[in-house]
Formats: C-alpha cells, sequence, structure tokens
C-alpha cells in the first residue's frame, strides 16, 4: 500500500534530512526510493536473483513484507491494496518461475486499468542470453500485458527507472508497470549524493473545451439520454461529479462491472449494472437511449452485447482519459479525451437544469415491469439471499471483493454497492484465484474495514495457499465459499448453449472446505449447519480475524437474464 | 486491364509511419509487438539513431485499412514513442531502399 502525496513529501524531505553522500547497493537505493515513495507494505516471494533486495529490505522497519505462498498470491494482493486505495502498490518476485507465476497477476491490472509496479530479479546481465538457472525473458513476456516495462542495466539507473515506474502506474489510465533487475544490478554499489524527487501521477492534458461545450449542446437536446460509467470514474474519483451529472440534467444511469458503487445502486436514477447479466429494465432502456454519455467506460462485448445492435438509435458522448479508446468500438458523436474528473467539472455548471418528466417515468415504468429478479432473496440458503444476508450484517464501510464465476455475478445485481473502490472484482481478465488475495492485500491496506471476499469452490482453490498468509498476517477478510460443487458458470454454459453435455465442470471430489481452512489456521463457520443462519453469518463477519465462511448452493440455479454471447443485448433469456 | 503503377498500388493499400523514439535495447520490441500480437501486418521497418543516439526513427511501411488510427493511437501510447507521423506510401524512404531489394 501507499501514501497520500502529501505523506510522501513528509517521507521525502525527512530521507532527505538524512542523505548526505551515500555509498549505497542497488538493493539498498531500491529500498531507499520505496520508502521515499510512502510505500508501507510490499507482497512477493523470495528467491536468488532477489536475495539483494530481500536482504536490504531486512534492513528497513518502514516497509512490511507479506510473505505470500504463490507469487500470482503477491500481485493480486498488490491489486488489492491499489484497488482500495487508488494508489500504486508493489509486488516483488524472483526471476524465472517467480517471475512467470506473477504474469496473470500483471495481465489481471492490465486489463482493468489497476496501477501496480512489479519488482522481479534477474541473473546477472552477463548471464542474460545464456540459458542460466531460472533465466527467463521476463521483460518480453511482460511487453504485451505492461503499461511500461525496464530491464535496468545499472544501479544509478534505478535512481531514475523507480520513480518514474510509480509516475507511469499512477499517469493518465493507470495499469502494471515492471521493472526487471538483474542480481548484479541489484549489488552494485555507487554513490547517492542526490535523491530523485518520488515519482507522482503527472496532469492529465487538458480537454477539448469546444467538444465539451457540444456534449452541453447535446445533453440539451437529447429527449432519451442515459449516463454509462465506467471503472474510469472509480480510477480518477470522479463518482460525486457523475452523480451530480446525472441528478443535474435529469440522467437515468447505468454502471460497467468495474463502476459498481460509483452511484449508490440504490439511487433513484440508477438503472445498475448493464450487458451480459444486467436486468432486462437496464438493457431496454439503453436500447431507447437517443442520447449515451459514456465517461471512462470502453464498449467492452459483455457491456456492450452485440455492438451494431447496441444503443442503436443513439449518439454518442465518449470521455476517456485514453485517447485511443475513443472511436475504438463506436464511434463517438463528441469525442472528449481528458480526466474524466476534470471534463465533469467543466461540464457540470454549463450543463442546465432539467426535468424530463416523460422520461424519466418512462424508466420508472420499465423498473417496474422488468425489474431484477432475485428469487429466494429473503432466504439465506439461498445464493441471492446469502448475499443479501452479509450486506444486512454490514454497513457500507465494508468492501467487497469476488472471484469470478455465477458467484461473482450474484454478487454484482444483488449487493447494494454504494461507494466507489467498495467493489474489488477481476472484470477485464475474469481471473478465477483473484479474490482471496485480493481481500487480502484491501485488508491490509485499509485494517479499519472489513473485506468480505465471495468465491467459489472453483475459484477458491486456485489461490488457497493464501488463506496462511490471511492467518499469518491477521487480515480482517471474510471468505464466503458459495459451494456448488461445480464450475458453476461453465455448467451454465454448457446447460444453455451445449444442449446439457455437461463436461469436465461437474467435481467429483470436493474437499471438506472447513477442514480445509481450518488446517490452514483460520476459523471455519459452515452456514449449512446453523440453526440460525443469520446470526451465525452476523457473528462470523463482526469477529475481528481471517474467517471463512462455507455455504452450500444448489448448482442448478442460474445467473439471469443472461444475454447469450454474440447476442444482442435486448435479447436476454431468462430473468 | 490497366496495370497499376508500384506508386498508385502503394498508394491505395499502404502508408508509411515515422516514429520518432527513445534509442534503447527494448523499443523496437515495443513498437514492433503492438502490430503483431494485432495480426496487424507490417512491410517494412527501418530504424537508425538520430543526433547523438540518445534517439531512434523508425520508419514503418504498413498495410493501411480501417484500424490504421487505432494503431497509431496505440503506438502514441508507448512510453519510449515520442512523435508519431503518418505519411503516404509514395514517400520517399523506402522507394530509394528498393535498390538494396531486388530479388
Ligand atoms: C483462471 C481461470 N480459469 C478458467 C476460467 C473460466 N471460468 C470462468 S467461471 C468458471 C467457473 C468458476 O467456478 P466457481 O469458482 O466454483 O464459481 P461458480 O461459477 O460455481 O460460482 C471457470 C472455469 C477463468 N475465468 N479463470
Ligand atoms: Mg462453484
Amino acid at each position: 500500500m501507499s501514501a497520500t502525496p502529501t505523506e510522501i513529501r513528509n517521507a521525502a524531505a525527512e530521507a532527505a534530512c538524512r542523505s548526505a553522500v551515500e555509498t549505497l547497493s542497488g538493493a539498498q537505493i531500491v529500498v531507499r526510493l520505496l520508502e521515499r515513495q510512502g510505500i508501507t507494505t510490499v507482497a512477493g516471494i523470495p528467491g536468488g536473483a532477489i536475495l539483494p533486495l530481500y536482504d536490504a529490505l531486512s534492513e528497513t522497519d518502514r516497509i512490511h513484507h507479506v510473505l505470500a505462498r504463490h507469487e500470482q498470491g503477491a500481485g493480486f494482493m498488490a491489486q488489492g491494496m491499489a484497488r482500495a486505495t487508488g494508489k500504486p502498490a508493489v509486488c516483488l518476485a524472483s526471476s524465472g518461475p517467480g517471475a512467470t507465476n506473477l504474469l496473470t497477476a500483471i495481465a489481471d491490472a492490465k486489463l482493468d486499468s489497476i496501477p501496480i509496479v512489479a519488482i522481479t530479479g534477474q541473473v546477472p546481465k552477463a548471464m542474460i542470453g545464456t540459458d542460466a538457472f531460472q533465466e527467463v525473458d521476463t521483460y518480453g513476456l511482460t511487453i504485451p500485458i505492461t503499461k511500461h516495462n525496464f530491464l535496468v542495466s545499472s544501479a544509478e539507473e534505478l535512481l531514475d527507472v523507480i520513480p518514474r515506474a510509480f509516475t507511469i502506474a499512477a499517469s493518465g489510465r493507470p495499469g502494471p508497470v515492471l521493472v526487471d533487475i538483474p542480481k548484479d544490478v541489484q549489488n552494485q554499489r555507487i554513490e547517492v549524493t542526490e535523491w530523485p524527487a518520488p515519482g507522482l501521477p503527472e496532469p492529465a492534458p487538458a480537454a477539448d473545451a469546444a467538444a465539451i461545450l457540444a456534449a452541453v449542446e447535446m445533453i440539451a437536446q437529447a429527449e432519451k439520454p442515459i449516463l454509462y460509467l465506467g471503472g474510469g470514474v472509480v480510477h480518477s474519483g470522479a463518482a460525486p461529479l457523475a452523480v451530480a451529472l446525472a441528478e443535474k440534467a435529469s440522467l437515468p444511469t447505468v454502471m460497467t462491472l468495474m463502476a459498481l458503487g460509483a452511484m449508490p445502486v440504490d439511487h433513484p436514477l440508477s438503472l445498475g449494472m448493464l450487458g451480459m447479466h444486467g436486468a432486462r429494465c437496464t438493457n431496454l432502456a439503453l436500447d431507447e437511449c437517443d442520447l449515451l454519455i459514456a465517461v471512462g467506460a470502453r464498449f467492452d462485448d459483455r457491456a456492450t452485447g452485440k455492438v451494431a445492435a447496441f444503443c442503436p438509435g443513439a449518439k454518442i458522448i465518449h470521455i476517456d482519459i485514453d485517447p485511443s479508446e475513443l472511436d475504438k468500438i463506436k464511434t463517438a458523436h463528441v469525442g472528449i479525451a481528458g480526466d474524466v474528473g476534470e471534463v465533469l467539472r467543466a461540464l457540470l455548471p454549463l450543463v442546465q437544469p432539467t426535468l424530463r418528466k416523460r422520461w424519466l417515468s418512462h424508466v420508472a415504468g420499465l423498473k417496474v415491469a422488468h425489474p431484477l429478479q432475485t428469487p429466494g432473496i429473503d432466504d439465506p440458503r439461498t445464493h441471492y439471499g446469502l448475499i443479501a444476508a452479509v450486506a444486512a450484517a454490514l454497513d457500507d464501510e465494508a468492501t467487497v471483493a469476488t472471484d469470478v464465476g455465477q458467484h461473482q455475478m450474484w454478487v454484482a445485481q444483488a449487493y447494494p454497492l454504494r461507494r466507489p473502490r467498495q467493489w474489488l472484482t477481476s472484470g477485464g481478465l475474469g481471473t478465477m484465484g483473484f479474490g482471496v488475495p485480493a481481500a487480502i492485500g484491501a485488508a491490509l491496506a485499509e485494517p479499519q474495514r472489513t473485506v468480505v471476499c465471495f468465491t467459489g469452490d472453483g475459484s477458491i482453490l486456485m489461490n488457497i495457499q493464501e488463506l496462511v498468509t490471511a492467518a499469518e498476517e491477521g487480515a480482517n477478510v471474510k471468505i464466503v465459499l458459495m459451494n456448488n460443487a461445480t464450475l458453476g458458470l461453465v455448467y451454465q454454459q454448457q446447460t444453455l448453449f451445449y444442449g446439457e453435455r455437461i463436461y469436465a465442470s461437474k467435481f467429483q471430489a470436493v474437499p471438506d472446505f472447513i477442514k480445509v481452512a481450518e488446517g490452514f489456521g483460520i476459523r471455519a463457520v459452515d452456514l449449512d449447519r446453523a440453526d440460525q443462519p443469520r446470526a451465525a453469518l452476523a457473528e462470523a463477519l463482526n469477529t475481528p480475524g481471517p474467517c471463512l465462511i462455507h455455504a452450500s448452493i444448489d448448482r442448478h440455479e442460474k445467473v439471469y437474464p443472461m444475454v447469450p454471447p454474440g447476442a444482442s443485448n435486448k435479447d436476454m433469456i431468462g430473468g | 486491364m490497366n496495370a497499376l503503377t508500384q506508386n498508385e498500388r502503394n498508394a491505395l493499400a499502404r502508408a508509411v509511419l515515422e516514429l520518432d523514439v527513445n534509442n534503447h535495447a527494448g523499443v523496437m520490441s515495443h513498437v514492433v509487438g503492438l502490430f503483431s500480437r494485432r495480426a496487424y501486418n507490417v512491410d517494412g521497418i527501418l530504424v537508425m539513431p538520430v543526433g547523438d543516439g540518445g534517439k531512434s526513427r523508425i520508419w514503418l511501411l504498413v498495410n493501411e485499412d480501417a484500424r490504421l488510427p487505432q494503431m497509431i493511437k496505440q503506438v502514441e501510447k508507448l512510453e519510449d514513442v515520442l512523435a508519431v507521423r503518418r505519411h503516404g506510401a509514395d514517400h520517399a524512404v523506402f522507394e530509394r531502399l528498393e535498390e538494396f531489394f531486388q530479388a
């Protein structure tokens, strides 16, 4: 986890006081630069090629190292810290298998625009290219999955590369940066006379004022506008501005999976999540809109369904910090490249307050006629009911992480998310195994919060080893395991689209997860055996420390509605 | 049937991109990887350092299709790419090289 800009400056000033000319190793320089950056927690696993860095880490008490049990876990812990706080977080791995084990977490961060800095050890420079023990081309492997990457060739370079890595990770559209440091560079000793400033995010270029005026005009002209919020709204800290715009211009608002929490789901203008598992009313309203205002969203195929049929009658205003997103999937009538917070701040005073009674009452009618169906929501022994019962036992300060599968979509549909950064989920890559380590990272970054992780019996096994890390750290994570003894989302697809040919999706052997959790040293509660499941749940959720909460779910339950892959959003099935 | 001249064929189907980049070992793979992993064909590549060698210039001869504007935006996002200029396929840089590429 990392600190605020003020804390960073203070830390840097303090560090400056004790800097005369010092002779330091590359490894010590990295540690010092991380301290100056305000980094207080890192997650990783040591190995030969990164031992000099670990040796230097052992000399500081300003950075807490979390020993993950698999590098992918370390990568997702860093993601959890970064997603919860919005600030770059750090993970560490050795060369070869250490680095390859990180790849999935890095790719996941790339697709969801999460700022992490991954530092890997590499074989000594002279051995690069010799197929040395644990040599792998980490630089080459990570080009397509990082925002930027570095192979550092001298200790001096670290003084430039480390702050830049943080600047790049956090500037513009955030993303992962990898720094690969050969062992001899970590050991190289140099004199350091002056320390670079910590790497802070660079301001985004100013948006085109004429385009903003054109957008204002289009909003004024529209009769049936919809506001479409994406993860960029959360990254930019622009959720309150987005809500203010919706209220001022009477804009029914849809959110992508990544944006959930940006507008409270129970806000009167909220239509919740759009797309593949959005409510019917949401996708039907989109089908009718005459103006779509996309803010920090990228027209992902899970959100749009068949693109040609997405909002067929709508003009499009698209605001995004990444110019390459404009016109990528849908050509915008007005495209505005800029930080969405700054653009909304400029737009807001120019937009006329509008009531739009006809459109709002029409949308309200759609909501009544085609709401999200949540059968069993009052019974905590059903999937929706369990989610509602968890929410009822917690307040909005709780953070909600998920793994990937049916459970993830049910939580996205039914958990009353009301706060930006409340919701941590793997959207773009959809990585099973994300949930537990990401929840641990979030809990370490914000120890005052309860972090709930909804997971599945398939997903949890992909990073189950991090349960012992949770135990070791005493992380306040509550893992709600929705156990259907099935790769549920696969089972659902085989049932619906593959003629019920169920293959390789039903587990023959299912572990005793209660024993597994206890074996890893964390408390476990089996709701199946609880006479009072609500009370047992509330007690488990509100007792500090890690806990696994187990609940059986019927494998025949489906996530509905569902837009069949490749179909248009208005052709939903079920729900 | 009228045969197209070389120039006309190029003008229809190709474009030349001129990139100013930082000169270090990884830049070429960043640029070329961007095209190859999107299955975007690059027909010609030319790179030389400029000035004191801190910067290089990369010339790319690429197919011109509907994806080209998106490709250019992606190239512009690379940290080590300082500027991208787009030229027609009739740009002299690859034409003058033709004598080195006789079958
Ligand atoms: C690493 C990884 N492998 C495979 C998949 C494909 N996949 C998506 S959901 C899913 C099933 C998830 O099962 P479980 O965690 O039990 O969740 P459920 O759907 O049963 O709620 C699979 C295999 C994936 N998303 N990630
Ligand atoms: Mg399952």
